[in-house]
């Protein structure tokens, strides 16, 4: 078992194209992810900082008109609040556009993949209608900026990004004996500390217990994200005195930023750390239950590099296992639908003159249908990984009605089955997946056949 | 040959059941429990006031100035429902309608919907405790027997309420698969060496057929998304599954509640008699309940809606269980009775009711519901919520 092109770009990119040549081997992926990331150059997406309507100016045009006396200038104020809020959802299907035009422009394929991953990881909702439109800049400036660096790091820039704040109820947390909790009241909001440990760093049932959140959220608290100034350490928010997290004294007398960065880089690195993500990164990526071997050469890796990405990457990708040709994953909606629209050749101007209806109907609307509605996952832990739970009988309807119906609305003409078939599997698909193209009665389901075939849908 | 029979039994029999795990003959000699259990969650915080009035208040016309002029339909000497029910007359009358009322879930100061509604499904005292699966699916945990058809979660939305370890159904009734006979022969094929896609995909292609078959039928009450919702939990709950779940929208009623409220009741009363006619003989062992995440304001607001309040109401239908009454006790609507001075005071946990259901329906025990599927709830005093 070793480095394959084809199998390369079909487990660990974003699916084959007739247009990019697969990964020649293992040295070409990791060149390509550490070096500069041109998609996301080509296909910009807006920081939190640059994000326009900031979710700031959303909320002050929402409730602007409320003030104002009936009149022009109420009329004016209700005008803007209606285009802020016709901005904001179309911006949510703009990000969504550019996600998916990095994966079909590129041959960097593993970073887009990457980039899913980790945003599942880190999951957050912008389930206010301020900030629906601010998921997207929260994967720019978390996932994307750190996707080639530590763990430490981008555990640092999710912790402390506005919609992750606002999302797992950070914002409210004030500490008891803080200056604002004396003055105003409040208290802790555990949620983000006990996410931090649960999903993002030591995984559920690792080395900690109730006592190690409320000593976490202590230590977190003065982290706040008030919508006019984005993330701010709140000193007069922040419980005084020392916080014991795993046995490990952080902070004295005056709260700092600087200790609740510290304690993110001990879990960052912690031993529990190490195996869950190694873990997760296996079981993502090659088999829902993956082989030990592969996952402790992972794990070893993530502790002697101190949790730097790409030599933990680099490692799965090293591992025989990682190329076992068994294909045990099935294909995550968002996934299925870029390498549908990859095989089919759709390049990124295509895609866009498409136009944003299509993209909403066709695309956007039958993730949902299939079990991933865009950036809507029912809780902090994410999407499932298994492969059962993607392939139900409701969820199943939809990708055949998706593998029968979108390619007519991307693709003028349609490409003829016979060919088709080996854009789609590479060079050796399989008799029975040949067959069903050959045989079918029109070019559009045979098309479709290809796409909803088992073959196509696994990975 | 009955419609129903054909439906559940033919349909899928005919279709899947060598392929499928979901529909082996074992399941269908084996029903291990006979209670049937609908959950509706009721998405936006519906108006318990306005639903169920407390008519006998000498307080409540003066809250509700403009909501309360159209009569009211008297259920008691102290309750009358929303006009808009007046369909479910002959069910109350029947005894096969009942309402709870002064309750609410522990949410409490904070008013978002989300946040509201993730409570009431997760069916914990809090959102801090980190518990991620559904009180429904924390049933299917406790009880034997239970197969992935057991539990049928219906619509698009993912419910929370059924999510969990429990292995569950779902299916969206809107969810359309027409294949040619040859694409259908061919996909077959295609599944046929991939045990997961193979089931997974005749079990589609079979709940499909049956769901196009009852649309030609046609001869329902009401029309529409949410009543294809009812339809179909009836379709299943005739066969295998003991327990379904679904969601009704619209009761965000913020501005002229009078207008607003309207179709939202409309449609739940529609859904209550579909599961009625359809469910036939099975009717008689069905509890429905109807669930929100808040109540509302007790007084009406500027624009004569109600705003985001905390006490409220439940519903509960079905041949199952004892109705024509309003369980709970009653906190009165003075300034001083009122919770925070501006909401109904809730009297007991939505919670406690669910569970007493639960005890009734399925024999689940008291520890059970207060220790796995409530953790932390107080059942109390038995209601007796069954004939």
């Amino acid at each position: 078992m070793a480095f394959d092109p084809i199998l390369a770009e079909i487990r660990f990119g974003a699916g084959l194209s007739p247009h990019h040549a697969p990964p020649a081997s293992v040295d070409a992926m990791m060149a390509q992810l550490t070096g500069p990331d041109t998609a996301a150059r080509r296909f910009p997406i807006p920081s939190i900082e640059t994000l326009d309507p900031s979710p700031f100016e959303v909320r002050r045009s929402n409730m602007a008109p409320k003030d104002l006396p009936e009149g022009p200038e109420r009329d004016a104020a209700e005008e803007l609040k209606r285009e802020n809020r016709r901005r904001v959802r179309e911006l949510v299907q703009e990000h969504f556009a550019a996600t998916v035009q990095r994966a079909l422009g590129s041959e960097d394929g593993f970073r887009e993949r990457l980039t899913l991953f980790w945003a599942d990881h880190f999951t957050v909702r912008g389930e206010t209608a301020v900030m629906r439109h601010a998921v997207s800049p929260f994967v720019e400036d978390v996932v994307r900026a750190n996707l080639a660096g530590t763990f430490a790091d981008m555990l640092y820039a999710a912790a402390t990004h506005p919609v992750m704040l606002r999302y797992l109820d950070q914002h409210s947390s004030v500490g008891p004996n803080s200056r604002d909790g004396q003055r105003r009241g409040g208290g802790i909001n555990e949620n983000l500390a006990r996410e931090i440990l649960e999903l993002h760093t030591l995984g559920v049932g690792g080395p900690y217990d109730q006592t190690d959140v409320r000593q976490l959220a202590e230590l977190l608290t003065g982290l706040t994200a008030p919508y006019r100034n984005g993330f701010t350490f709140r000193e007069r928010a922040a419980e005084p005195g020392s916080e014991t997290v795993l046995g490990v004294s952080y902070g004295g007398a005056d709260a700092s930023l600087s200790d609740i960065r510290a304690a993110l880089s001990d879990l960052a690195v912690h031993p529990a750390t190490a195996r869950h993500m190694a873990t997760k990164l296996a079981t993502h990526f090659v088999a829902d239950t993956p082989d030990p071997d592969l996952v402790a050469a992972m794990e070893q890796t993530w502790l002697e590099s101190g949790g730097r990405l790409p030599v933990v990457y680099e490692a799965m990708l090293r591992h025989p296992a990682a190329w076992a040709p068994e294909r045990r994953k099935v294909r995550q909606p968002i996934g299925y639908v870029i390498a549908s629209l990859r095989a089919l050749g759709v390049t990124p101007e295509q895609f866009a003159a498409a136009g944003i209806v299509r993209i909403r109907q066709r695309l956007i609307n039958p993730l949902a249908d299939m079990g991933q509605p865009w950036q809507t996952p029912t809780g902090p832990d994410g999407w499932p990984e298994a492969a059962d739970a993607w392939v139900t009988p409701q969820f199943m309807a939809a990708r055949i009605n998706f593998a029968m119906t979108m390619p007519r609305h991307f693709v003028d003409p349609l490409p003829d089955p016979r060919a088709f078939v080996f854009d789609a599997l590479g060079p050796e698909p399989p008799p029975d997946v040949v067959f069903a193209a050959n045989a079918a009665e029109t070019v559009f389901e045979g098309v479709g056949l290809v796409l909803a075939s088992a073959a196509f849908q696994r990975r | 040959m009955d419609r129903r029979k054909f439906l559940i039994g033919g349909g899928l029999l005919g279709c899947s059941a060598a392929a499928s795990p979901l529909i082996t003959p074992v399941a269908f000699a084996s029903a291990p429990w006979d209670a049937r259990l609908v959950v509706i969650v009721l998405r936006g915080a519906m108006d318990g006031l306005d639903v169920v009035r407390p008519v006998g208040d000498r307080h409540f016309a003066e809250l509700r100035p403009s909501l309360a002029d159209e009569r009211g339909i008297p259920l008691d000497s102290f309750y009358a429902m929303h006009p808009r029910l007046e369909p479910l007359a002959p069910m109350w009358d029947a005894g096969e309608l009942a309402f709870v009322h002064a309750v609410s879930t522990p949410y409490r100061d904070k008013r978002s919907h989300f946040d509201g509604q993730d409570l009431l499904e997760a069916g914990m005292p809090d959102l801090e405790s980190g518990v991620r699966d559904g009180w429904l699916n924390r049933l299917m945990q406790v009880v034997p027997g239970v197969e992935a058809e057991t539990a049928y979660s219906i619509g698009r939305e993912r419910m929370l309420i059924l999510r969990g370890a429990a292995r569950t159904s779902s299916w969206a009734p809107d969810t359309r698969l027409e294949l040619s006979p040859a694409t259908e022969q061919l996909l077959e094929h295609l599944y046929h060496d991939d045990v997961l896609f193979r089931d997974a995909s005749a079990d589609a292609i079979a709940i499909a057929a049956d769901v196009a078959e009852s649309d030609e039928m046609g001869d329902g009450v009401g029309n529409g998304r949410n009543v294809d919702l009812a339809r179909f939990a009836a379709q299943r709950l005739a066969g295998e599954t003991r327990i379904a779940s679904f969601s009704l929208g619209g009761w965000d009623t913020h501005n002229r509640q009078q207008r607003s409220i309207r179709r939202a009741l409309r449609d739940l009363s529609d859904c209550l008699l579909t599961l009625k006619q359809d469910l036939g003989d099975v009717w008689g062992k069905t509890a429905v309940v109807c669930m929100t995440e808040f109540g509302r304001t007790a007084r009406e607001n500027g624009s004569r809606g109600t705003d985001h309040g905390t006490g409220g109401a439940m519903i509960m239908a079905g041949g199952a269980i004892r109705g024509g009454r309003v369980y709970g006790d009653w906190p009165g609507l003075a300034d001083r009775d009122l919770y925070a001075g501006r909401d109904l005071m809730p009297t007991r946990d939505v919670r406690a009711y669910a569970g007493w259901l639960m005890r009734d329906l399925f024999g689940v025990a008291g520890s059970a519901v207060e220790q796995a599927i409530f953790p932390g709830v107080e059942l109390g005093g038995d209601p007796r919520l069954l004939l």
